[in-house]
């Protein structure tokens, strides 16, 4: 009994598992939250890229109608 | 470098001294040092210091005289228009920062030599270790004004001018005051000084003064292009 | 173009953090004396890793920059320290929850790794206002440059100092109870690094490709001499 006592320290975590699991989980968590925070917000720009070619597009054909009443 | 250059760094650097307007701001800087002093002893409550409290409050009040000290006189030179002559003339640029620097580092050791002596008077039971403090200040104010000199160069052409040195100079500052801290604590010690690692935090700061001081050097060209 | 090549390193990246978590969890063996909450570390470090060399990334482009007067190397510079803080602020978030976890505090100012990187972490941060500042943009990228170059220099020296201000010499935790890191851990931690270094490169180039395209509908903006639609960044560098 003693001996195994004795090696307890060797094989016995910091915190019991179903505790350090939540730590674990946690920080695994915080990276995941941050990763998509950051796709989040490279969406948002993506979004505003697509409605300015959309208006620059619009304008650019709003411009070679005048031109082609122009020359006609 | 061409004798004649080198006759005009020397001519340029005694010129920066005294344009540099030392004398008016270091009783100010002094002054505050004094101050800071006295509200550290009702802060921490204590009459006397040794150690690390010694070296911890002698070290932020220093820092922090310097980066009030710094600001004052890069910033008045850039309003008084001085910075624009320097840049005309046809010097090296990498010969002005060493010109600043050593201008800057003589202030700070002039600050020095009144808030030291002070702090002893005020805090310390003994005078022994104040010696081999000298070597310690004069490390540090060199690597100090380095990286002073770069960051208030760059802070000079800014807006918010009076906030970026000491927001940016402070992280930059943290290994030369663990070094310094680690020297001086030492130094202070309540039974009379002792050199524990003296000489590793010496070369600490060697270290941190030759790093910086290449880099201003290398770089200071590509501040002043217009 | 920028966006070249993306898909393929974004695939390698999902691919290569698919299998560092799977061998975190299934085959890494438990540490000695931390146990489970180890595991952290296979997050923790690597991303600290990254993020340090992230820095020292920025402060090269820098040097080209200054170097070679294009624009496109302050762009370079200014994503790279930009990812490097965001990872920086993962690799703080994670070391304190590992400290609570460890020694009951949520910081704790023993591990000398974890109090150089909030150093480093406190001077980059300053960046961003630093560049907001500089109204003029060639002389706010040409300034970025100097202080990318300056930073880089001091992650090196500042690590050296804080370790050095440590008089006891804590555990590295990355050993068993022996002391030595079994193969197994080290093949899960390599895996992880390689993870964590595809996910910043991925990162860095997803944004480059951002800017690009936003540089591109501005380019044709100009072309056809259409109204410019609102503001631009103050700080973020363009890239066309």
């Amino acid at each position: 009994m003693l001996e195994l006592a004795a090696l307890l320290p060797l094989g016995a975590p910091a915190l019991p598992l179903d505790e350090a699991g939540k730590y674990v989980a946690g920080a695994y968590i915080v990276f995941v939250v941050l990763l998509v925070v950051y796709v989040a917000i490279m969406a948002a720009k993506l979004g505003r890229i697509e409605r300015e070619l959309r208006e620059v597009a619009s304008f650019a054909e709003q411009r070679k109608e005048e031109r082609e009443e122009v020359s006609a | 470098m061409t004798p004649s250059r080198t006759a005009f760094a020397a001519i340029l650097a005694k010129d920066l001294r005294s344009e540099l307007r030392t004398l008016q701001s270091l009783p100010a800087m002094a002054l505050f040092s004094v101050t800071t002093f006295v509200i550290f002893r009702f802060g921490l409550d204590r009459t006397s210091l040794s150690g690390s409290l010694a070296s911890g409050v002698l070290w932020a009040t220093l820092l922090f005289a310097a980066v009030l000290g710094i600001n004052r006189l890069f910033v008045a030179e850039r309003e008084e228009g001085g910075f624009d002559a320097i840049r005309l003339a046809p010097i090296d640029r990498s010969v002005l920062f060493a010109a600043k620097v050593s201008a800057l580092l003589v202030y700070l050791l002039a600050l020095e030599l009144v808030a030291v002596p002070i702090f002893a008077v005020f805090f310390l039971d003994g005078a022994g270790g104040l010696g081999p403090l000298v070597l310690v200040l004069l490390l540090t104010d060199l690597g100090l004004a380095a990286t002073g000199t770069l960051i208030s160069s760059m802070a000079v052409n800014s807006r918010a001018r009076d906030l970026l040195v000491p927001l940016v100079l402070l992280p930059l500052a943290v290994p030369l005051m663990i070094a310094a801290t680690g020297a001086t604590e030492p130094l202070l010690a309540l039974g009379g000084p002792s050199y524990d690692r003296f000489g590793t935090w010496l070369m600490v700061l060697g270290l941190y003064d030759l790093i910086f001081g290449l880099v201003g050097y290398a770089v200071f060209d590509f501040l002043l292009e217009d | 173009m920028y966006g070249k090549g993306l898909k393929p390193l974004s695939i390698a990246t999902v691919a290569m953090l698919a299998l560092s978590l799977s061998l975190v969890f299934f085959y890494a063996p438990l540490d000695g004396d931390q146990g489970f909450i180890q595991k952290i570390f296979y997050l923790h470090v690597p991303l600290a890793i990254v993020a340090l060399i992230g820095f020292v990334v920025g402060g090269v482009f820098a040097i080209a920059h200054l170097r070679t007067d294009n624009r496109k190397w302050d762009a370079y510079s200014y994503v790279s320290i930009h990812l490097s803080v965001i990872f920086g602020v993962a690799v703080l978030i994670t070391g304190s929850i590992w400290a609570k976890a460890s020694w009951g505090h949520w910081w704790v100012w023993d591990e000398p790794t974890l109090v150089s990187f909030l150093i480093v972490f406190l001077l980059y941060a300053t960046y961003y206002p630093f560049r907001y500042a500089i109204e003029d943009r060639d002389r706010q990228a040409r300034y970025a440059s100097v202080f990318a170059i300056t930073a880089g220099a001091f992650v090196p020296l500042n690590f050296m100092a804080v370790r050095m201000a440590q008089s006891l010499v804590h555990p590295r935790t990355f050993a068993t109870a022996e002391g030595g890191m079994p193969g197994e851990m080290m093949l899960t931690f390599l895996c992880s690094l390689v993870a964590m270094g595809l996910l910043w490169t991925t990162l860095v180039k997803f944004e480059l490709t951002a800017k690009s395209a936003s540089g591109q509908v501005k380019r044709l903006r100009r072309a056809l001499d259409a109204p410019v639609s609102g503001g631009s960044s103050r700080i973020a560098p363009e890239v066309s």
